[in-house]
């Protein structure tokens, strides 16, 4: 079918920071922030009309600097948080920055989405989540489906709980937590948790990944050695609450269950570079989105250990009657864990990938060199999941 | 008669007429006789004077005629006279017999006489013998009447006599007498009961016997009586009316009380074998703890010594043999002697002993064996070494050779098969005891050959810090040949395993011909029970190498995954083949069951000898990676100062990837690699690559043209193929370092693109991309690829950079010549 083939957008510089609008649920939508040393940094939305097939682009600049990591807030559309790198005095320092987008940009980029781009509008800065003393920031993260009014920032060993107060144009620091231990330790990245009521965070460093409790900002797991290498990006299952992917250097996506943290659950190893990005479907876990450094997006079916499994491995404690009896209308012909395709259209690392918060069957995945490619679940496997 | 009468002085010439006339006249025409015809033959029949005379006339003379009458004259005469002659003759014998004739005619009268005479006396003896037996009729009856009287009255006698006689024969244990005296007078007494007399001679005899038999029942339970005795003891008491089934039963017991002592004497020698043991086992194990020597004789000594504490199992099984098999074959024959075999009479045949005697004698076999059986089984089970073997074998042929004599004493027995099931069960077990020697085997050479790694690898590691890479070949050349030995103590090992295990079917081994030994034993059992799976555990636990390093970050050494790939890769080849065909020989397999084929070994070992390189590949990947990735990103790439050198890691990356080099070419060929363009050598080479570098990102610096770069690196990656960074490489020596210095430039890349670079830490790049690239062509097939990603690394500093401002590219080939 054509609406297989994907939609390829291309960006004029680098980029590696990618998100979808989270609090977006009608249009599909994408930020993508580039990354440029030598010219003004701009962050791209990119609207996509799933019935035409067609990308709507609307540029805007982000004049603090190349933009290391992008997400948006899951209350306000407008609201937006970027890690940048700022330049100074032959030093370089990841800052991070909440950033409101002008209200016109929706209106002007319709009508004459060149204009935009020759005259493009400013994100309107609304407060520097100040990070002077504790170093880089690696990412920031938002409270997963709250209010908009917490964020967490990731720098170099410093896990920092701030309220934005104020219409978001104040930020302070309410609790924070320090990882200590030999060496250099940093943050490579974080992923709040959706569960356990907004209360818990893992975080990745070095080959290691931790849980901690944001109500006591104490440490309440740690997986040593979770990958071979570096650990480069981490997801939640959104829908069971212990399990856990993760993915690294070594070339694998592995899944955890957070209760028994001796031994993946299951481990992938499809990719044949590091894989920088892992994400779940919000609403189907068991597809899930890899991209990696070999410049290859692949999508996987992971049915065994999502929560619509099929057969003997269900999980009793969270799947109700209802669940079971649908689940034996299915079980004619159970799917079983595979790849469901392999995306080559990136001639690039790529170094993000995001599903779209409002089409569950939707994503981007974003490659170095500026390319942004757009790609839907196949269809097929859609509708076997649906019915 | 008429040759009779002639007279003999007469000449042959008148006989024969005489002899012709005679026949003439008797009738006796003799054919052939032409003269007969002519009528001027004198002699013919058909004589013609006539024509005669009227021949001589016309033919002779007068002189002849005239011989002629005086011859026929004379001819004439002598006729004449013999006729006369015979005539006289013929009268006188006529006369004589006349005479005869009458003088019998007087002799018959006198004859008649006599013979009437003879009949007249006849009659009258007749006569006088009827009267005689007429009257001695009367006292032959008498006679006859006496006689049966006294032998009645001696008959009485011995009843009489029988009490007193018995009892002396009781006396003097003559107890076969006592019996048969008994015996026959047991049906006398039995129908004279009524009287009372004979009632008391029966009820002393009653009592006597009772008491012999008492002694007789005494005698059979004493243990100590032969088996001679014994069996007479049975006979009569068998005649004695003794139930048949008490006595087999009592028979059986004792012999069961005599078996159950050889059967505890063998179990005795069991519990003290088994202490003994336990306490060599320990031994044992403390063994490669204690000495962890050189490699050969620990290994090959340690799992193969059998347990030489107690008695051996030849003994044993002999001893078993001699005493209880042996003992229990007496039994049967005797048993069988006394019961089955032996001729019944009378009443005694009526009884089906042999049946009844068969069915109890299978049962008391069959529980003895039984016990017999597992205490041998348990022998066999402690039979743990797999030293020698011959001793194990030799225990259970003769084993199953002794029990052979039970199957021919005992035809119906299920004995001798269980026998053979035992011996079938203990070869399985061998077997599986032999693949599990092997396999420690396996893992303890290659423990020895780690250690054997370690040691020159640590000597490695200091030649190479202080720059010398000869002392690493110095030190590494033992890698082919710890392969070569390696694989040779595995094929040796597993010959030797092979012949022991050959014993098994050796032609003066009885049970060799048993199906089981002529099939399965040698297609599932050896075949596919220890080879194959032998070989499917050194391909299975080389791949675990793989996984179980992975996750702890390379816990083996690099070194041994690249033997186990190559010894992997030597049994693809030439090995599997070599030993399957080696066991289809010896065994001389008949591929009854499908058994694995050769082509699916060779494919897994191919596929374990893949796996290890790939993953040999990745490990030493890693390693340099991660010298890379640390230096970059432990450097502060803004404000660093003006290169002056090469850093110091590149020089390691260098060195390592040399040592690398040295090391695969020791196990792998060198392998094909694109033809090197004229400018491969090392100035051209690097014009080259400046003039492409030139191209590649000097538009990049003049901000006005900001597309430019990417299109033409897009344009770039359009026509030069994807690289999979860590992708399977081929087994030879070009493609490991390709794979190796891929993943290596790579992760230089990513870390590359993470960092932000100054004007000097952008030159710093240059400077170390140029070394690289100097050194680094030679060992990957295609020298593109390092240029394609050395310009990638180059390209994304330069983009990377705050103060993008080259240097020249003679100052960098000054530079890194000098370093």
């Amino acid at each position: 079918m054509e609406d297989d083939a994907p939609v390829i957008y291309g960006l004029e510089f680098q980029a590696r920071a990618l998100t979808a609008q989270t609090a977006e649920t009608d249009a599909i939508r994408f930020v993508v922030g580039t990354q440029s040393l030598k010219f003004d940094n701009q962050i791209h939305i990119i609207d996509f009309d799933d019935e035409n097939n067609m990308i709507n682009k609307s540029v805007l600049l982000h004049d603090a600097g190349e933009i290391w990591h992008i997400s948006g807030s899951p209350a306000d559309k407008a609201v937006l948080t970027t890690c940048y790198s700022k330049t100074s005095e032959s030093r370089v320092l990841t800052c991070a920055a909440v950033w409101r987008m002008p209200p016109e940009w929706e209106s002007g980029s319709h009508e004459s989405p060149d204009d935009s781009s020759n005259n493009p509008q400013t994100l309107e800065l609304l407060c520097h989540l100040d990070n002077t003393t504790h170093g880089s920031v690696a990412c920031v993260l938002w409270e997963p489906m709250g209010d908009g009014k917490r964020v967490i920032s990731l720098a170099e060993n410093h896990v920092l709980l701030w309220d934005l107060q104020e219409s978001s144009t104040k930020a302070t620091i309410s609790s924070s937590a320090t990882l200590e231990g030999k060496g250099q330790l940093k943050f490579t990245a974080g992923k709040w948790s959706p569960h356990h009521n907004s209360t818990q965070l893992a975080t990745a460093n070095d080959t290691a990944i931790r849980g901690w409790d944001l109500r006591s900002m104490s440490q309440i797991y740690c997986i040593e050695s979770a990958h071979g290498q570096l650990v480069r990006d981490l997801d939640f299952n959104p829908n069971k609450q212990y399990y856990l992917a993760s993915c690294g250097d070594d070339c694998k996506v592995k899944f955890w269950d957070v209760r028994h943290i001796n031994e993946p659950v299951k481990c992938l190893e499809e990719h044949s570079h590091w894989v920088w990005s892992v994400r779940y479907n919000h609403s189907h876990d068991q597809l899930l989105l890899t991209g990696s450094s070999d410049s290859r997006v692949i999508l996987s079916n992971m049915v065994s250990i999502s929560s619509e499994p099929f057969g003997h491995l269900v999980d009793d404690d969270e799947l109700s009657d209802n669940e079971e009896s649908q689940q034996e209308d299915k079980g004619k012909e159970p799917l079983r864990d595979s790849i469901i395709a392999t995306y080559e259209e990136h001639e690039d690392s790529v170094y993000a990938v995001e599903w779209s918060a409002a089409d569950p069957w939707l994503f981007a995945s974003l490659s170095y060199d500026g390319r942004l490619v757009i790609n839907r679940v196949p269809r097929a496997l859609k509708y076997r999941i649906l019915l | 008669m008429s040759s009779a009468t002639t007279p003999p002085d007469s000449d042959p010439t008148g006989r024969r007429q005489v002899h012709s006339m005679l026949k003439l006249y008797y009738g006796m025409n003799e054919e052939g006789k032409v003269e007969s015809l002519d009528p001027c033959d004198i002699n013919g029949p058909h004589f013609d004077p006539e024509v005669y005379l009227n021949k001589l006339r016309k033919e002779c003379s007068l002189g002849e005629l005239m011989d002629h009458e005086s011859c026929t004259v004379k001819q004439i005469r002598s006729l004449d006279s013999d006729m006369q002659t015979l005539v006289y003759e013929n009268y006188n014998k006529f006369i004589s017999a006349t005479d005869t004739i009458r003088k019998m005619k007087n002799d018959f009268k006198k004859m008649e006489d006599e013979m009437d005479c003879l009949s007249a006396n006849m009659a009258a003896i007749t006569e006088f013998s009827a009267h005689i037996s007429g009257t001695l009729q009367d006292q032959h009856a008498q006679i006859t009447k006496l006689s049966g009287v006294h032998t009645l009255l001696r008959k009485l006698q011995f009843l009489f006599e029988l009490p007193a006689r018995l009892n002396k024969c009781l006396e003097l244990q003559a107890y076969a007498q006592a019996v048969s005296a008994h015996r026959r007078a047991r049906c006398v007494l039995q129908q004279y009961s009524h009287m009372p007399s004979f009632r008391g001679i029966q009820d002393d005899c009653h009592v006597i016997m009772e008491q012999l038999a008492q002694q007789l029942r005494q005698k059979f339970r004493d243990g100590g009586s032969s088996a001679k005795d014994l069996s007479e003891c049975v006979e009569l008491l068998l005649q004695l009316d003794e139930p048949a089934e008490e006595l087999c039963d009592k028979f059986l017991s004792h012999a069961q009380s005599r078996l159950e002592a050889d059967l505890q004497g063998l179990e005795a020698e069991l519990i003290d074998s088994l202490v003994t043991d336990t306490g060599g086992g320990l031994v044992q194990k403390t063994n490669p703890g204690s000495n962890p020597v050189s490699p050969s004789s620990s290994s090959t000594t340690n799992p193969f010594l059998s347990p030489t504490a107690g008695t051996d199992i030849l003994e044993f099984i002999d001893r078993g043999c001699n005493e209880f098999v042996s003992n229990l074959c007496l039994v049967i024959a005797s048993y069988q002697e006394l019961f089955i075999n032996h001729p019944q009479e009378g009443e005694l045949a009526s009884k089906k002993i042999p049946e009844m005697a068969n069915g109890k004698l299978h049962v008391f076999v069959d529980t003895l064996a039984a016990r017999y059986f597992s205490l041998v089984e348990r022998r066999i089970q402690e039979e743990k070494g797999v030293g020698d073997n011959s001793l194990l074998v030799r225990a259970l042929d003769r084993f199953h050779r002794r029990l052979q004599a039970i199957s021919k004493l005992l035809p119906g027995s299920a004995v001798p098969s269980q026998g053979t099931e035992i011996v079938v069960r203990a070869a399985r077990e061998r077997i599986k005891q032999y693949l599990s020697a092997l396999q420690t085997f396996y893992h303890d050479s290659l423990t020895d050959v780690r250690q054997a790694l370690a040691a020159p690898r640590l000597s490695v590691g200091g030649a190479s810090a202080s720059g010398g890479g000869a002392t690493s070949k110095d030190a590494t050349p033992s890698l082919p040949e710890l392969l070569t030995s390696l694989s040779n103590f595995i094929l040796n090992q597993l010959k030797s395993v092979l012949a022991s295990v050959h014993l098994f079917t050796a032609k003066d081994i009885t049970f060799s011909n048993k199906p089981y030994f002529k099939g399965e034993f040698c297609s599932q059992g050896v075949r596919e029970g220890l080879v194959v799976s032998f070989i499917k555990f050194i391909c299975q636990s080389s791949r675990q190498y793989c996984e179980s390093a992975g996750d702890r970050g390379g816990s083996t050494p690099p070194a041994l995954l690249l033997l186990l790939s190559r010894l992997c890769l030597d049994y693809e080849t030439s090995t599997i083949s070599y030993i399957l065909t080696l066991t289809d020989e010896q065994f001389l397999v008949q591929h009854h069951t499908p058994v694995t084929p050769v082509t699916a070994l060779c494919a897994e070992a191919r596929e374990a000898a893949q796996k290890l390189l790939n993953h040999y590949v990745k490990v030493q990947g890693l390693i340099i990676s991660q010298m890379l990735r640390k230096s970059v990103e432990t450097r502060d790439w803004v404000n660093t100062i003006e290169p002056r050198n090469v850093r110091a890691v590149m020089k390691r990356v260098v060195e390592d990837t040399t040592s690398i080099d040295v090391q695969v070419g020791l196990l792998y060929e060198e392998g094909v690699r694109k033809a090197h363009s004229s400018d491969s050598s090392k100035r051209t080479f690097s014009v080259y690559s400046s003039s492409r570098q030139q191209i590649r990102y000097a538009p990049s610096y003049t901000p006005s043209a900001p597309m430019d770069t990417s299109l033409l690196s897009n344009i770039h990656k359009l026509f030069s193929e994807r690289i999979d960074i860590f992708s399977p490489v081929e087994f030879n020596k070009v493609s490991v370092l390709t794979g190796i210095i891929k993943i290596s430039l790579k992760t230089f890349l990513e870390c590359v693109r993470l960092r932000t670079f100054g004007r000097y830490g952008l030159q710093q790049i240059q400077v170390d991309c140029h070394y690289l690239q100097m050194y680094l062509w030679r060992f990957v097939s295609d020298e593109n690829l390092v240029h394609f990603l050395l310009d990638e690394i180059v390209g994304s500093a330069a983009h990377r950079c705050l103060d993008p401002s080259p240097m020249e590219q003679s100052v960098i080939e000054v530079i890194c010549e000098r370093g």
